[in-house]
């Protein structure tokens, strides 16, 4: 850096001269202007603001100016400098906006692409609507009761009503077990949940108020509407003056629940061992609401034009089954409900063939995700 | 239960225009399940005509016999000249009578009949067999040959009665009285609040000491015997059409006139007969136990070895017929073609329903007779249905009925039961009223006395009405289930799903949600399976529980572990075009310790002691519930993203990481060699239960050879948890962790240690020398190559060090690191890299 001297006249210094100051500001924008690209901008910059460029070499011969030569030097270059680095700053900006706009053109990509890396999973639609089923219910206070499927003749026959030689028993289809060397053992494969009723009134004071769900199993062949392996949930309820009347309207709250406000439900009489009075019960058709019934115009598959879906077997509790199980059926009274999971899946999700439900093949399961 | 409605008619006047489908409805609603309505006739349009042969002319040179044949239809046919009709059957004759279809009728099957040339000879209609009327099999499959009084042109359809409608009722256990046409008859007049005919109100002879000698030995399963004998039978006659055709409809086959009348009786007021060719019965007829070993041979033809608990009937020789089942071959009723019968013993008798019901099991024998007695017959009926056999015989066939009736009655009171008025309106919710309940307990044919207290005097009919609530039900179902009202009770406050449930739906979600898809199997299970799983001798899992009457003899066993259902699954996918596949299951297993004993019949009168119970329980096999994946082909597929990665042991035990983090447990992995993994790719999956680490399931590659066996995709991997055991291992709610806000330092360390050290020790030596500083660790990377020398291996850990209160400096992070890395070399004879 040169020292101030102060015998210098500052027009004498050529580098300070207001037209030389212009000049150099005019080429600096000139070269901004001129760079095509940021690398260019970049020399641009080094040459017209790094530390020798024109401009910089100026400000330094200010330092060796008289003072009064000196403000107005100054102030020159200061406002050279400052036009130089904003015109800078703007074709930096404009330059960068540029390249990216271009860049992300460039790394423009097809969002249409599949990614079916990992296929979705997916829980059985039998689970999942027995959650269904046990969750309306949970939700009106009952608690979801469960036992073995391995099960003592006692528990799934005798304590519910169903005496030794009575033909009943042969209406359920029953695997047994055997006992060593074949013998009998007095154990089967449970033929419905109802002994996870038994176990609740023996494990539990009423009132009571659970739902079973769980596999049931009966010697029937796999074909299109049978298999030998399939669930059930039953409702039992066990308290102070339960009547036929309270087992309707529970129902009827569950049909609502799962098939759509103001279905009818039927009750129609029928025999079960360990209720009485026994019942049958169907639900109005929540597809055609029984208008296919008589009308050949409007045929429909799901309840057959029948107007009515079958459902299952329910009643009141036969008070014999109370008094194996412990309760005093003079003090309580209590209902039951019991059906198929199965059946109940075909009709609602019209599916065709019961081995559907059982084979695993994934195709039929993963439409019916995580819930249903 | 077939009921036609013709017959159903004759004891109940419904209203002219009444359809099966309207009795159906009104059967329906009073708990009869009626199942359908077959209309018989429908299909059939006439003229069909009577009409006798006239004329038969073999016709020769077709491959089988042919007539041509012309028969009289009378004006049937227009013309009154004989019609011309080619006919392969051969079982008439010149003069019978036979059912001709005339061209224009359509049978069933759509069926329509037109003159036509065959054989060389115009047809002008048909000669008709039952089987082409639609009228059942009589057993002949030959033409019908009408009885001679037949009018030649008159209409065959009224007079075969081909055009009813037909109730088919699925009759519950409770209702044996709906076997009978008089049960039915019954609950279709109280339905329509109309006057029963009842065809059991005959007039009977008193009983008398002349009668065909009986005597019952155990009468405790015989209560009631009689027997009546009618002589001078006509062996030539044949059952009337009318009779034979409600046989047909009720779905029984016609067979001999005696025959078809104890049936027919049967049919009518569900009293089950028998009927024994007097003359082949010796002395008296007994009722008695049989001796063990003793043998008779039933109508069937099969001969059978007797058990001491059968109820025989018997004579001077020994057992003539398996009491209330069926009959012996020895004094079955001659039919025509053995000259037949003209002496005949009636036996109408009540049996025991659980004798009946056990010696129907014990011979696998069940009989029309004996699904009535295992379900109740009214005793007072049978002198009634003897009477009418009598009667019908007598009609008939000419019979002359002997004088002598013998009845044994064992002494009985008629059942009452002591109900409150009000018990009705209590079960339903309804307010009946005294009145209605005395009113349909009498429609039912209940004798009702008394006010507040009504003891109901039960039908001999109804063996079923035997507590309250059964009455309640009778007064319910009359007044109709759908006039009860909807209400809804109150349960006291829940709880809602228990530990073991949540757990259970949490882990079914969360394989769902790493690309699994549930299969529910079948349980049972074959030891060819246990052989394929490549099991030793002595493995737990061969213990299983077997099934007495398997639907498979080649799978009597129930699973004792979840894969062999699984692959199975896998495989059909397989071959079904999916090859990149992720299967999982929950459910149980069944694992006896073959110490079960049997389980007791406990008392059904009170509740079974706590012991009592507790030897049930002890009688069952252990039922854990487990969860159990397999996969095969690709984890991540290919795509435009890069390469496919197939599923490997990683993801199998990944998999059980995955379940087990439902359960809040962490997993310690170990190696493992267990069938049916590969022994070198086999982790055993632990966990911590009560301070101790137990076993809870397996992961990995499967073992070649069973992936051979069961014929499943190269490198097939499996894992199986057990789900009750993680849930013990269940650590409780989570501690929040507390977050630290200071910088985080980390460190990277590579160490080299035989190959064979599982990198698992490694990190929990690493874990333990860190100290309290170390905030997480973790393996980055794995790997082997000539510079580490033979049988090394390098493994990378990233290990990130902070401090809850302060920065660490870089000696402490430093300090830190080295104290880990000495744990493992002290530990697993690492070697720092690069050190």
């Amino acid at each position: 850096m040169s020292a101030p001297n102060k015998s210098y006249d500052p027009v004498e210094v050529e580098a300070l001269k207001p037209e030389e100051i212009e000049r150099m500001r005019d080429e600096a924008l000139a070269a901004f202007a001129a760079a095509g690209d940021l690398d260019e901008l970049a020399q641009a910059k080094t040459a017209h603001t790094g530390g020798t460029s024109p401009l910089a070499l100026a400000n330094r011969e200010i330092g060796a100016l008289p003072p009064q030569a000196k403000a107005d030097a100054g102030k020159r270059v200061g406002m050279a400098r400052g036009a130089v680095n904003k015109a800078l700053a703007a074709r930096q900006a404009e330059l960068e906006a540029e390249r990216d706009a271009r860049v992300l053109v460039e790394e423009a990509v097809d969002v249409t692409l599949p990614y079916d890396r990992v296929p979705a999973g997916a829980r059985h639609p039998l689970t999942t609507f027995m959650e269904r089923v046990e969750d309306v219910f949970v939700a009106m206070g009952y608690e979801v009761a469960e036992g073995p499927e391995v099960e003592a003749e006692w528990f799934n026959f005798d304590a519910l009503n169903f005496e030794p030689d009575h033909p009943a028993r042969a209406m359920q289809d029953t695997f047994f077990v055997a006992g060593p060397k074949k013998t009998e053992s007095g154990v089967v494969l449970r033929t419905h949940t109802s002994p996870v009723q038994v176990r609740s009134m023996l494990d539990r004071e009423p009132p009571l108020y659970v739902v079973c769900p769980g596999r049931v199993y009966r010697t029937d062949e796999l074909d299109a509407t049978h298999t030998p392996v399939f669930h059930q949930i039953e409702l039992l309820a066990i308290d102070e003056g339960l009547t036929m009347a309270d087992l309707k309207g529970t129902i009827e709250h569950m049909v609502h629940s799962l098939f759509g406000e103001g279905l009818t439900t039927r009750l129609r009489p029928n025999y079960f061992p360990f209720t009485e009075p026994s019942a049958e019960l169907d639900m109005q058709c929540y597809v055609c609401r029984g208008e296919s019934v008589g009308n050949p115009e409007r045929p429909c598959r799901t309840c057959s034009s029948e107007g009515w879906i079958e459902l299952g077997g329910c009643g009141m509790v036969n008070p014999r089954v109370l008094v194996a199980a412990g309760i005093d059926p003079e003090r309580y009274s209590g209902f039951a409900f019991g059906f198929g999971i199965e059946r109940m899946l075909m009709f609602r999700h019209n599916v065709e063939d019961m081995r559907d439900m059982v084979e695993g093949d994934v195709r039929f399961t993963r439409p019916f995700g995580m819930e249903i | 239960m077939r009921a036609p409605l013709s017959w159903l008619r004759e004891y109940v006047d419904l209203p002219a225009g009444e359809t099966g489908r309207d009795v159906q409805a009104k059967l329906v609603a009073a708990g009869l399940e009626v199942e359908r309505v077959e209309q018989l006739g429908a299909d059939l349009t006439g003229p069909l005509a009577v009409g006798k042969v006239l004329t038969i002319e073999e016709l020769e040179g077709f491959r089988k016999p042919i007539r041509f044949c012309t028969v009289d239809v009378g004006t049937a046919n227009g013309t009154g000249e004989p019609q011309e009709i080619v006919c392969g059957a051969r079982n008439f004759a010149v003069g019978d009578k036979v059912v001709v279809a005339l061209p224009g009728a359509v049978l069933p099957g759509d069926f329509a009949i037109a003159e036509r040339k065959t054989y060389g000879r115009m047809s002008r209609g048909m000669i008709c067999s039952g089987d082409e009327l639609g009228m059942g099999d009589d057993g002949s499959h030959g033409i019908i040959v009408l009885p001679p009084e037949a009018e030649v042109g008159s209409d065959a359809v009224e007079l075969l009665e081909l055009r009813d409608e037909v109730l088919d009722i699925a009759v519950t256990p409770d209702r044996g009285y709906c076997l009978s046409m008089r049960g039915i008859a019954r609950e279709t007049a109280t339905a329509y609040g109309l006057p029963l005919r009842d065809p059991a109100l005959l007039d009977v002879p008193a009983p008398n000491s002349y009668g065909y000698p009986v005597s019952v030995a155990d009468p405790a399963g015989c209560d009631r015997f009689t027997a009546r004998t009618v002589t001078g039978l006509d062996p030539e006659a044949r059952s009337p059409i009318w009779l034979q055709r409600r046989l047909q409809k009720a779905g029984m086959r016609p067979v001999s006139l005696a025959v078809d009348v104890t049936n027919y009786v049967m049919l009518e007021l569900g009293q089950p007969l028998h009927a024994y060719d007097r003359s082949r019965v010796t002395g008296t007829i007994g009722v008695r136990r049989a001796e063990p070993g003793e043998k008779l041979t039933t109508l069937d033809g099969t001969k059978r070895v007797l058990d001491a608990e059968d109820l025989v009937i018997t004579d001077d020789t020994g057992p003539i017929g398996l009491a209330g089942v069926m009959g012996g071959a020895n004094t079955e009723i001659a039919d025509a073609a053995e000259g037949g019968s003209t002496e005949v013993v009636i036996e109408a008798a009540h049996f025991d329903a659980v004798s009946i019901a056990r010696t129907a099991r014990r011979h696998k024998l069940s009989s029309e007779a004996s699904k009535r007695f295992e379900r109740g017959v009214d005793p007072q009926a049978a002198s009634a249905a003897a009477q009418r056999t009598v009667d019908l015989l007598v009609l008939l066939a000419g019979g002359t009925p002997e004088a002598g009736v013998t009845e044994f009655a064992a002494p009985s009171a008629p059942r009452t039961i002591a109900v409150r008025a009000d018990h009705p309106d209590k079960v339903a919710g309804v307010e009946y009223g005294r009145e209605t309940v005395v009113r349909r307990l009498q429609e039912v044919g209940c004798d009702v006395y008394g006010q507040d207290e009504l003891i109901v005097t039960v039908p001999s009919w109804r063996p079923d009405l035997t507590d309250p609530n059964d009455l309640a039900e009778e007064v319910i179902r009359l007044e109709g289930y759908e006039s009860l009202p909807s209400t809804l009770p109150k349960p006291p406050a829940g709880r809602g799903p228990t530990a073991r449930q949540r757990l259970h739906r949490r882990v079914g979600r969360a394989l769902a949600g790493a690309g699994y898809v549930e299969a529910l199997t079948y349980p049972f299970l074959g030891d060819w399976a246990l052989d394929h799983l490549g099991l030793e001798a002595d493995d737990p899992r061969r213990l299983t529980v077997r099934l007495l009457n398997p639907l498979s003899e080649a799978e009597p066993a129930l699973r004792t572990t979840l894969l062999p259902g699984l692959f199975a699954a896998l495989r059909r996918n397989d071959s079904r075009g999916e090859h990149d596949l992720a299967l999982f299951e929950t459910g149980l297993v069944f694992r006896p310790t073959g110490e079960e004993l049997p389980a007791h019949r406990l008392p059904v009168d009170r509740r079974p002691t706590d012991e009592e119970i507790a030897s049930l329980d002890a009688a069952l096999p252990h039922q854990p519930r487990r969860a159990a994946v397999v996969l095969a082909g690709a984890r991540e597929r290919a795509g435009w993203w890069g390469p496919a990665r197939p599923s490997s042991w990683a993801d199998a035990v990944e998999a059980g990481r995955t379940v087990a983090r439902e359960a809040g447990v962490e997993l310690i992995v170990r190696q493992d060699q267990q069938a049916p993994f590969h022994p070198g790719r086999c982790a055993a999956l632990l966990a911590v239960v009560d301070g101790e680490e137990v076993l809870v399931g397996n992961a990995g590659e499967l073992h070649p050879r069973v992936i051979k066996a069961f014929g499943l995709p190269e490198r097939t991997c499996a894992m199986e948890i057990e789900l009750d055991r993680l849930e013990k291992a269940a650590t409780g709610p989570v501690e929040a962790p507390r977050i630290s806000t200071f910088p985080v330092a980390t460190q990277d360390v590579a160490l080299v240690v035989d190959a064979s050290v599982p990198a698992g020790q490694v990190e929990a030596a690493l874990r333990s020398g860190a100290g309290e500083l170390l905030e997480s660790l973790r393996l980055f990377d794995v790997f082997t190559g000539e510079q580490l020398g033979e049988g090394k291996k390098s493994l990378a850990y990233a290990l990130r060090f902070r401090a809850a209160d302060r920065t660490l400096t870089a000696d402490e992070a430093s300090a830190a690191r080295d104290a880990a890395v000495a744990a493992a070399v002290e530990r697993t004879g690492a070697v720092l890299r690069g050190a």
